[in-house]
């Protein structure tokens, strides 16, 4: 299956033609605009290998990111990075290339941080193989962790191996009246203490909490954090709007910028209200500000913007890299992809 | 002492000591061979070499200044921390400099709110925890010999410990490395968000053993420590059967803190040594510990000892206090030194491999031990698959030695044979180097020595280690074929 694939790509690099690499289509959006000729891996698809005891999945790229979760669910375990999809036809590979992780991300980890082993086909149309299906394997550089949000410039992500968790005994999410500050203290507070918080979300003075563990222990810490709780299918509605930007906050045709800043960063000094997820890690606005003045706060901040919706790409999509961080992209670009096969200028223009 | 230098390697010597000096006071650059010879080697001791020159340089601008020193010259630099890895990842190279970050000491920063530190290199793993102790916090890694290893080297090892099941490796509790590649130019990878923009050049250097840059300050993240934690122990008449308890244990929806296995030679040579309560006629005994909040524990304890039991638990255990805790932990931490007492020298493998495979694997040592006459304990991080069968030799016997490798060599490769890999925690270093041949093919080789050459494009970050060159593993092969097949077939026979 995976000869054909590699075909194209060696037809690709030797007419000195682009690739774009794409599954579902589900996050086209993402990155600067794709270009050059499709190739559609979803004909990879299928769960290779799943042990639930060895808490470990491995499926080709082009495997429906909605048949693994289910497959996954029916075991009674999960992605613990909760991957937003963006649509109904988001695959494996998509997601991995894309890197995005959903509201479990400051407490679970994220979506690298699942990701155990890959296999790839690079721009030499060779097939690698980095990683294993095993939790620790520090053999050879993390090659396979390195492809994790790299847009598809490096190669065709195959196949992949995930770390996957047991789905909590409980949740309960829990809603707070708190303005922006008090609600960035509050998380920041909470999380230097041993509760089981899983998910943040605040938004127009409004801060959702959800816990995720054992009965007792939810328990035990909902009657702290004090609030009122919602009916499991209102969180359950709530939190899949925060993950597939569903919620109306995310809805018009605003640019819509990602800062990721450390948790405990002040309220950030931009027009308009952001959403803040991740604990205070992660805020997202909806802004006429400009780029530049948007990325200046973030970096002030500690951290980074990207446009991740809409907006003039033309300025760029993700926040420009330091010189000596530049270098080595583009030569570990080249290393991966000597005649610039994949997905050109998508992640930055220079390659 | 050794022999002398030739006349040429002496000049060398002098010409790097001289350029060095000129930025470092005296005492920070050892050239004579009663100061070098402490650094001839890591954790590893089976392999030594006397470096040419080491420098001990106290801030990152003479750090930056060394590796400009170094590249002008083209001297090879091998960095190194505490010293402990047990790969020989920071054995130093004859005609080289070891670049010692022993000096870089201090806590820089520790924020309890944004529950971060920020610690330079040769910062103790335990010494963060303690500092963080204050706050309820700490940091979740530590691997055995955390009072000793420093957060660089766990960097560079992407350092495990019997935790990582639930808090992870190093990889997922580091925030932030500054520090400065092979050529001396600054480099910054991370921040104190949760993630960066580009390519995960964070995940990449973290694991990369010293080869593609010298970290010079690293922000790790602190964790609540759980309030409450407990340990059961439970022994098993069967190897096999503890096996399956540990499967059965995850299939319950349980992710304990920690799930340690250690069969009975292993509790019998320990329990000399620290008398910590094992139950010496078991075939194996499991430790597995419950943390987080008092309710959490108590509930996680009786379904643990309810799994336990069902999987045919000969007797159960479950520590009454914080002492009783520790003295449980305290066998399987002091496994390492309690072999050195019932052998003149002991030899730790690091492979890891799928859970189910672990009786077969088992099974495999066991013959080995057979076949070479050698005996091997076995100390297991079960619930991440990460073995460490622990051959028992004596070094002054070379026939023994030449055994134990041929011993060691065969166990790694029935890990890759049953889908695992040659090492989970320690690094490949100079030890394992072969095994990669065994590992990886040379495509994937090639990628790696790519990746090094973006970083380092001359090659003079710890040279020769972690990757083999082609053509070792064409020599490697030659007397060595799986299967029947030949792995880098392609490649031409000398």
């Amino acid at each position: 299956m995976s000869a054909e694939l590699r075909e194209r790509i060696r037809d690709a690099a030797a007419r000195g033609a682009r690739l774009q690499l794409r599954g579902g289509g589900s996050k086209d959006f993402y990155g600067c605009a794709p270009c050059g000729e499709v190739l559609d891996t979803r004909s990879h698809a299928g769960i290779v290998d799943y042990e639930p005891t060895e808490l470990v999945v491995t499926a080709r790229c082009g495997t429906p990111l909605d048949e693994l979760e289910g497959a996954l669910a029916a075991e009674g375990q999960m992605l613990a990075f909760e991957p937003p999809h963006f649509g109904a036809h988001a695959t494996l590979g998509g997601c991995v290339a894309a890197g995005l992780s959903g509201p479990r991300r400051a407490a679970a980890g994220a979506l690298r941080d699942f990701v155990l082993g890959t296999r790839l086909i690079d721009g030499r149309a060779r097939e690698l193989a980095f990683g294993g299906r095993v939790m620790k394997n520090v053999a050879g550089y993390d090659v396979s962790r390195l492809l994790a949000g790299s847009l598809g410039t490096l190669g065709l992500i195959l196949e992949v191996s995930l770390k996957v968790l047991p789905r909590p005994a409980a949740e309960r999410t829990l809603r707070l009246e708190l303005p922006q500050d008090k609600a960035l203290e509050s998380l920041n507070r909470w999380a230097g203490t041993p509760l089981p918080v899983s998910a943040s979300a605040w938004r127009d003075g409004e801060l959702c909490v959800r816990l995720s563990g054992a009965e007792r222990a939810v328990q035990a810490a909902a009657q702290k954090l004090g609030g009122e709780a919602l009916a499991a299918e209102d969180a359950a509605h709530f939190w899949s709007g925060m993950r597939e930007q569903t919620d109306a906050w995310f809805a018009g045709e605003a640019p819509l910028w990602r800062l990721s800043v450390p948790s405990a960063a002040a309220p950030l000094a931009l027009p308009g209200a952001p959403l803040i997820e991740w604990g205070g890690a992660l805020r997202w606005l909806r802004a006429g500000a400009h780029a530049s003045a948007v990325r200046d706060a973030a970096a002030r901040a500690g951290g980074h913007a990207t446009l991740f919706r809409g907006g003039d790409k033309t300025e760029g999509v993700f926040a420009p890299l330091a010189p000596a961080l530049a270098r080595l992209h583009r030569e570990l670009k080249a290393a991966f992809d000597p005649a610039g096969v994949f997905n050109p200028g998508r992640l930055y223009p220079e390659f | 002492m050794g022999e002398a230098l030739p006349v040429a390697a002496r000049e060398r010597q002098r010409a790097v000591a001289q350029a060095l000096r000129a930025f470092l006071p005296e005492r920070a650059v050892l050239w004579q061979e009663e100061d070098t010879r402490p650094y001839e080697c890591d954790g590893l001791t089976a392999y030594r070499k006397v470096p040419m020159v080491v420098a001990l340089p106290e801030t990152e601008a003479q750090v930056q200044q060394v590796l400009r020193a170094c590249h002008a010259l083209q001297v090879p630099v091998v960095p190194r921390g505490a010293g402990t890895g047990l790969s020989g990842g920071a054995l130093p190279p004859g005609d080289g400099v070891l670049l010692s970050l022993a000096k870089f000491m201090r806590i820089v920063r520790l924020d309890p709110v944004a529950r971060i530190a920020v610690v330079q290199p040769g910062v103790r793993n335990l010494a963060i925890s303690d500092a963080a102790a204050p706050f309820g916090l700490y940091y979740a890694p530590d691997p055995s010999s955390q009072i000793a290893c420093s957060i660089g080297g766990n960097v560079a090892e992407n350092s495990g410990g019997v935790h990582c099941l639930k808090y992870g490796l190093t990889v997922h509790n580091v925030l932030r490395v500054r520090g400065f590649a092979a050529d001396g130019e600054p480099l910054d990878f991370g921040s104190e968000a949760l993630d960066a923009p580009g390519f995960d050049l964070l995940a990449l250097i973290v694991g990369s053993e010293g080869m593609l840059a010298v970290a010079t300050e690293i922000t790790v993240k602190l964790l609540p420590k759980p309030p409450a934690a407990r340990v059961v122990m439970a022994s098993f008449d069967d190897l096999h059967k503890a096996g399956d308890a540990v499967a059965a244990v995850i299939a319950a929806g349980i992710i304990p803190a920690g799930l340690e296995m250690m069969d009975r030679p292993a509790t019998r040579a320990v329990e000399e040594f620290v008398g910590a309560g094992y139950d010496l006629e078991a075939a194996a005994i499991l430790l597995c510990e419950a943390d987080g909040l008092p309710e959490e524990v108590e509930d996680e304890i009786a379904k643990v000892k309810e799994v336990l039991t069902r999987a045919g638990a000969t007797r159960l255990t479950e520590s009454r206090d914080e002492a009783e805790r520790l003295r449980f932990w305290s066998g399987r931490k002091a496994a390492f030194p309690a072999m050195g007492r019932i052998s003149p020298d002991y030899y730790c493998m690091d492979g890891t491999i799928p859970r189910k495979r672990l009786g077969e694997v088992l099974g495999f040592i066991g013959e080995m031990e057979k076949k070479y006459g050698l005996r091997c304990p076995n100390v297991f991080h079960a619930g991440d698959g990460n073995l460490h069968p622990l051959i028992l030799f004596d070094a002054n016997d070379a026939g023994e030695l030449k055994r134990t490798e041929a011993f060691a060599a065969e166990v790694l490769e029935k890990c890759i044979a049953v889908g695992g890999t040659i090492t989970g925690e320690h690094g490949v270093g100079v030890e394992k180097i072969n095994e990669m041949c065994v590992q990886f093919g040379s495509a994937e080789l090639e990628l790696f020595h790519a990746v090094k050459r973006a970083y380092d494009p001359t090659g003079m970050l710890n040279p020769g280690k972690a990757v083999p060159t082609l053509a070792r593993c064409a020599e490697f092969s030659r007397g060595h074929v799986h299967g029947g097949e030949l792995r880098h077939a392609q490649l031409p026979r000398f």
